[in-house]
Formats: C-alpha cells, sequence, structure tokens
C-alpha cells in the first residue's frame, strides 16, 4: 500500500530523515517509534505532502504523492491540534470533514453513533467550539473525524498523547479493529512502547532518521524495545 | 529586565518568517511618517503668520487654542484606527520570576513612546518658537508646550480604555463613534461649549505652571486605568475561563445554493461571524457606506466628478479590501488540515470569491441612496463596482499567495485588541489609488464618461477572463503550498 523509496529530507546540510526502503502493505497496523527528533512527525508530513522530500519518493497506493494529488481521497490524518478548526462546533466540524471526503450528514451521523463510547458524552451536543474544549477532547474529535469517509489509509501522530486511560484503551481497540475487520492500514506513532506493542502488528524504530529496527510484534518485542531504548546492550 | 523584554521583541521581529515582508512595510510606513513629520513642521513654522495674516484682529494663540478641542477629536479617532497597543506574547513569561507590574509598565511605556506621540511636537515646538520670537512670556510658551504633550499622552491611554472596552462589546467601532461623536454634537449645538472650555483652562494653564499639576492627575488617572484592565488580562484564566455561553448554530443551508463550493462558504461565513478579528471587517462596512458623506454634500466635490471614482472604489471594496488581504491567512490556524484533504484549492478560492463579489454587489445596492447627489454618482460606483469585481478581487487574491502571516484567531495574543493597525491600511492603498487615478486622469483630461468606460472596461476584460485568471491564482497558490505551511506553523 506504501511505499518508500530512497527517501530523505535535509534542512540545509543537516539530514533529518533516511529511509532508502520501506514497504507497508494493506492492513497493517504499523507503529513507528522513536525518540524526539527521530524523524517521526518528518516522516508523517512527507506522507502528507506537506513538506517536500530532499531526495526519493513514497507511493501510495501507486500514487507518488509529491506529484500527484489522488491519495488524498483515501487518505486521511491527524496529526495535531492544528488540524482542527477552532471556532466550529465538533458537529459543524465532522460535517464539513463529511463534505470534503463525499459524505452526506446521514453518513456521518452513523460513523459518529458508533463512537458514543469513545466520546463519552462530552464531544457531541456540548454546544461548545471546538476551541473551548480540553487538550484530550480536541484530541478525540480530530481522530473520530480522521475516520470519515472511509479511508484506506489513516495516519495518527502521537494518537495516546494527552488522551485518559479510559480513552487510551478504547482507542486502541478502535485501531486494532481497522485494521483486523476492515483492512484500513493505520500507521500511528508513539512514546508509548507498551501502547504501541499492543495495537501495531509491525514496529519499526527511527533513529536519528534512520531505520535502525523493523520488528514483527511477539511477545518479546516489548522487551526488546525497553532494552534497545534504555540502552543496554542489544543480545 | 527591560532590556531582555526588548532582546525578545527585536529577535520576534528578525526571526519571523514574515520578516521581509514586515521590512518593507516598515520601510513604507517609514516614508509616511517622514511625510507627516515634513506636514507637522511646516504646519508649526507656517501657523502663527498664516493665522495672523487670516484673522489680523485676533490673537493667534488663542485661536489654536480653540481649536485643540478638534485636534484632541481628530487624534482620539486616528489612534483608534491606527495605534494598536503593543503586542507581546506574555504567557511564557507568566510562570518567569518576573512581576507581571512589570510586564504591565513595560507594555504601557512602549506606547508612551509611539510615534503618534511624538508626530504633534513637530508642529507645537516651531510654533512655540515662533511665539516666543513675538514676544510671549518664555514661561507661558514653555508651560503650553509641556501641557500639550501631557494632552497627547492622555489621548494616548484614552484610547487604549476606549479600544479595550469596545473589544469587550460586539459592536467594535460603537464606542469611539459615541464617545467622537457626542463630544462634537454637545460643542457643536452650543450645548456645553467644550472648545472655548478647554481653550481657556490651557491658557490659564499656561499662565499658571501649577495648573499642570491637574493635567498630571488625569494622565496618572488613565494609566492606573489602563494598568489595572492590563493586569486583570495577566492571568491565564481570563483566557481560558470557560465560556458558559452556548454557542447557537445555524446550518446555513442556503449556501447549498452555490454548488460545490457550499461548504467552504459555510465555514468562510462561521469564520466571519464567530471570530473577533474578521467581525470587525464586517462592521466596517458601516463606516464604509457612510465615507460617501464626506465628500457628497460638500459642493466642491459637486463640481469634481474625479473624486467619485475614489469613492465609488473605497464604498463598494471596503469589505474586499479588508477581508481579502488576509487570504488565506485566515485559515492559518488549519492549513495543514486543508491541505491534507480532498479539496480543490479552486473551490477554495471560489468560495473566497464569490464572498467578495457579494459584498461589492451589495454594497454596491446599499449605496443606491447617493443617488439623491447627482446621477454621476451612481454611474461612478456602479462603474467602480465592475471594476472591484474584474480587477481588485483577483488582484487582491494573487497578493495572498505572498502572505506567510499567520493569524490567530484564537487570540492568544492577551494584549491585540484587535489586530488592524496602520499596516492593513497601506496594503489598501495600490487597492484605491490605482483605479482612482485611472478614473481621476480619463475624467479630467478627456470626460466623465469615458473615466466610467475606463474603469468599467477593465473590470469587464477581469470578468471576460474570470477561468483564466483564477487558474493562474490557483497555480501560484499550488507554488507556494510548502512555504505557507511551512510559515503558519510558526507562532510569530
Amino acid at each position: 500500500m506504501i511505499k518508500t523509496t530512497n527517501l530523505s529530507k535535509k534542512y540545509s546540510s543537516k539530514e533529518v530523515l533516511n529511509i532508502s526502503t520501506l514497504e507497508i502493505p494493506k492492513g497493517q497496523s504499523f507503529g513507528l517509534v522513536g525518540n524526539n527528533g527521530a524523524g517521526k512527525t518528518t516522516y508523517f508530513s512527507l506522507l502528507l505532502d506537506l513538506i517536500q522530500p530532499t531526495t526519493g519518493q513514497i507511493e501510495n497506493n501507486g500514487v507518488v504523492v509529491n506529484t500527484s494529488e489522488d491519495w488524498k481521497p483515501f487518505t486521511s490524518a491527524f496529526i495535531d491540534e492544528s488540524f482542527l478548526i477552532g471556532y466550529l462546533t465538533p458537529e459543524e466540524y465532522f460535517y464539513f470533514i463529511g463534505d470534503l471526503r463525499g459524505q452526506n450528514k446521514q453518513d456521518v451521523d452513523n460513523l459518529l453513533a458508533q463512537f458514543e463510547d469513545f466520546f463519552h458524552g462530552e464531544i457531541l451536543n456540548q454546544k461548545k467550539y471546538l476551541r473551548d474544549l480540553s487538550k484530550g477532547n480536541q484530541k478525540k474529535a480530530g481522530i473520530v473525524a480522521a475516520l470519515i469517509g472511509n479511508p484506506e489509509v489513516i495516519i495518527l501522530d502521537e494518537p495516546f498523547a494527552n488522551l485518559d486511560p479510559t480513552t487510551q484503551i478504547r482507542l486502541k481497540q478502535i485501531i486494532k479493529d481497522l485494521a483486523e475487520k476492515q483492512g484500513v492500514t493505520v500507521l500511528v506513532s508513539s512514546h508509548d512502547l507498551l501502547h504501541v506493542t499492543d495495537v501495531c502488528e509491525r514496529i519499526v524504530v527511527l533513529e536519528k532518521g534512520q531505520i535502525v529496527k523493523d520488528i514483527k510484534t511477539s511477545e518479546a518485542t516489548l522487551k526488546e524495545l525497553e532494552a534497545h531504548f534504555s540502552g543496554t546492550a542489544e543480545v | 529586565m527591560i532590556s531582555k523584554f526588548i532582546s525578545l521583541e527585536w529577535k520576534q521581529f528578525f526571526r519571523s518568517a514574515s520578516f521581509g515582508k514586515s521590512l518593507a512595510l516598515k520601510i513604507l510606513m517609514g516614508f509616511f511618517a517622514l511625510y507627516f513629520i515634513v506636514t507637522f513642521l511646516a504646519l508649526g513654522v507656517s501657523l502663527y503668520p498664516g493665522l495672523k495674516k487670516a484673522f489680523p484682529d485676533q490673537d493667534p494663540f488663542i485661536i489654536v487654542n480653540k481649536a485643540i478641542f478638534y485636534w484632541v477629536l481628530m487624534e482620539l479617532l486616528i489612534r483608534f484606527f491606527f495605534q494598536k497597543l503593543p503586542v507581546m506574547s506574555v504567557k511564557p513569561l507568566l510562570t518567569l520570576p518576573i512581576k507581571r507590574n512589570t510586564v504591565v509598565n513595560y507594555v504601557l511605556g512602549k506606547s508612551a513612546l509611539s510615534f503618534f506621540n511624538f508626530l504633534p511636537l513637530f508642529a507645537t515646538i516651531p510654533f512655540s518658537i515662533v511665539l516666543a520670537f513675538e514676544g510671549y512670556s518664555k514661561s507661558v510658551v514653555i508651560t503650553w508646550v509641556i501641557a500639550m504633550v501631557l494632552i497627547s499622552l492622555i489621548s494616548n491611554f484614552l484610547n487604549f480604555i476606549i479600544e479595550s472596552v469596545s473589544s469587550e462589546t460586539e459592536l467594535s467601532y460603537l464606542p469611539i463613534i459615541v464617545v467622537a461623536g457626542g463630544l462634537f454634537a454637545l460643542n457643536y449645538f452650543e450645548i456645553v461649549d467644550i472648545s472655548g472650555l478647554l481653550s481657556t483652562a490651557i491658557l490659564a494653564i499656561a499662565n499658571h505652571p501649577i495648573y499642570l499639576l491637574i493635567l498630571l492627575a488625569i494622565l496618572g488617572v488613565c494609566y492606573w486605568f489602563n494598568f489595572k484592565i492590563l493586569r486583570q488580562k495577566l492571568y491565564l484564566d481570563h483566557s481560558l475561563k470557560a465560556k458558559v455561553k452556548e454557542v447557537n448554530t445555524s446550518n446555513l443551508g442556503w449556501t447549498k445554493n452555490f454548488g460545490d463550493i457550499a461548504p467552504f462558504m459555510q465555514l468562510d461565513l462561521r469564520l466571519i461571524w464567530r471570530n473577533k478579528r474578521p467581525k470587525s471587517s464586517v462592521f466596517i462596512l458601516v463606516v464604509g457606506l457612510l465615507y460617501g458623506l464626506f465628500f457628497y454634500p460638500n459642493p466642491q466635490f459637486q463640481d469634481s466628478p474625479m473624486i467619485f471614482g475614489f469613492v465609488g472604489i473605497f464604498v463598494t471594496g471596503i469589505f474586499l479590501i479588508n477581508f481579502g488581504q488576509f487570504i488565506p491567512a485566515w485559515d492559518s490556524g488549519y492549513y495543514k488540515m486543508l491541505m491534507s484533504q480532498n479539496i480543490k484549492y479552486e473551490q477554495y478560492l471560489k468560495s473566497k470569491y464569490t464572498l467578495m463579489i457579494l459584498s461589492v454587489i451589495i454594497m454596491f445596492v446599499l449605496s443606491i441612496p447617493y443617488v439623491y447627489f447627482g446621477w454621476k454618482i451612481l454611474a461612478a460606483h456602479f462603474a467602480a463596482a465592475i471594476y472591484n469585481i474584474g480587477v481588485n478581487s483577483y488582484v487582491i487574491m494573487l497578493g495572498g499567495s505572498f502572505n506567510r502571516k499567520k493569524i490567530d484567531l484564537n487570540q492568544r495574543a492577551a494584549f491585540n485588541y484587535q489586530g488592524t493597525g496602520a499596516v492593513q491600511w497601506i496594503i489598501g492603498i495600490p487597492l484605491l489609488i490605482l483605479p482612482a487615478a485611472i478614473f481621476g486622469l480619463t475624467s479630467f483630461f478627456i470626460n466623465f464618461q469615458v473615466g466610467l468606460f475606463a474603469l468599467a472596461f477593465l473590470g469587464l476584460i477581469g470578468i471576460v477572463f474570470h477561468q483564466k485568471l483564477m487558474k493562474l491564482i490557483t497555480q501560484k497558490y499550488l507554488d507556494s503550498k510548502y512555504k505557507m505551511i511551512d510559515a503558519f506553523s510558526q507562532d510569530n
């Protein structure tokens, strides 16, 4: 589904990302971990064509993202709060995204009904603008908005940060379902090793812009990651 | 501490993404400042001999003092529209060991150094030197200058009080219009002879320097009031305070008539109605509409139809200029999201275009009553409206593709009342002056009808090439996509 070749990004002379090859098959739940500055957000921004690659390219379902815009209909993302429109209410925001993705009001309402649990009664019918919601609730709205319009690729940057424990657990279930039952390719980045190992079938570790580990998740994965990040010697 | 603040602001200016643009504007404003300085100097030097010549039997000093009331009113109005309290991002400072009072005093102190406070000096000092040469007592003259400085400072701080009041209410321009209009009316209809009283007061002060203390006290009160307002704003809960007010939503179903641009139209309408800054560009419509009244009732302008073109462009295009120049910065807060969505840039721009065109048409219709002052005015407004639709709308959208400055709609900058200063008006100049010049020159050298035709013709060319122009503009936006995303994700 997503094929990265010879991708690199340089700011002046400093290279922040260099991935010679990375293929993510359809329906995989894919986790990206790494310390600050490892290049996670840079990779996602390149994938969304928000910044230009210095060399190489990313193909999303056969579409080269920085030359054509045809990947947009089947790709959605929530990177940070700047994806929200502060002066809309959550409902208006969902309908707006729905309009852009060719969904009518009823479609959106049907989708939202599935997430009643996840919203925990704090998002819908609050008569509040998004800008007046707490950080955590803003995040919930943004994540659900990324699910509107049956996207085939969903990109979530740090989805677990700022969420309360109950919501984190529910979100994990949502992501698992998307990948397993609906065949959606989900890309998640996180600093929380436990969550990522719980959710993702495959985990890639970035370090200073390079892929240093590419693991198929198993029982031992969490230990391995912890050992890697605590700096103890690898086996 | 103050030196640290200054260095912070210095860095903010030089490291900002819109640095080039800000610098160019600063230079342009420098020229304007120079122009005003020269004008005021000339006024100061020539005032005494001029008045002596015009009114040989009166004391020029007294005449000037009588005019001070009008000057103060003018000053208040000009300050309200052009002078803003210096903006400072205070949130990072709140948890640091800096006294809140220091921050407030710094911001207020900085405002005292504003150009607006120095400008009158360029007139008052030469005038007072002439007075001294003409034999007025030196102590009177010096006291008078000090009094003028104090009056300037009082109106400086009074203006910020008015601005803060008007930013609290929904009717952004009402307070200043009520205050200035009320004072003017009281004086004009001789209910209270304010200009006479003020002139007597200033003369009394000039003769008895001890009365300067009264002005100082007024200044002190104004400063203290500002201090209180600002200090209160320095608590986060002031901006974080949950707005209990329930929002009323409407689904704006009628926009569906506009077809595929409907989602963006809805977004733009909500943008305008729910945020203070764009909302003020709606209230400015009223100001724009009344603008013609400055000119048309005056018989002097009746005979010079050249001016009609300028007024017409201004009246019909005021929303276009005010709203249009911040495309696409209005959407800067969520620009990244828009760019990753399945949208056509053309639809996005078309929505803004439609909105601006609608405003031009509405303004033209509302300005039809000016026909009372002559059919020529109506004709000129019509030609100007076509020009606005066919030329200015494209120019302003094209200009938008060079826009690199983020607008924070959520108004986190605690001291940012309206965020529209002198800069905003400068951008409007080429949009106003060029058509006014075209119309003025053709109607002056050839005749009025040709002037009308020239404006309308240019506008029609634009309308005919609508598709082509939109394509060109869309391409421009696409070309600068990455630069805009980068600039809009910076905070300053």
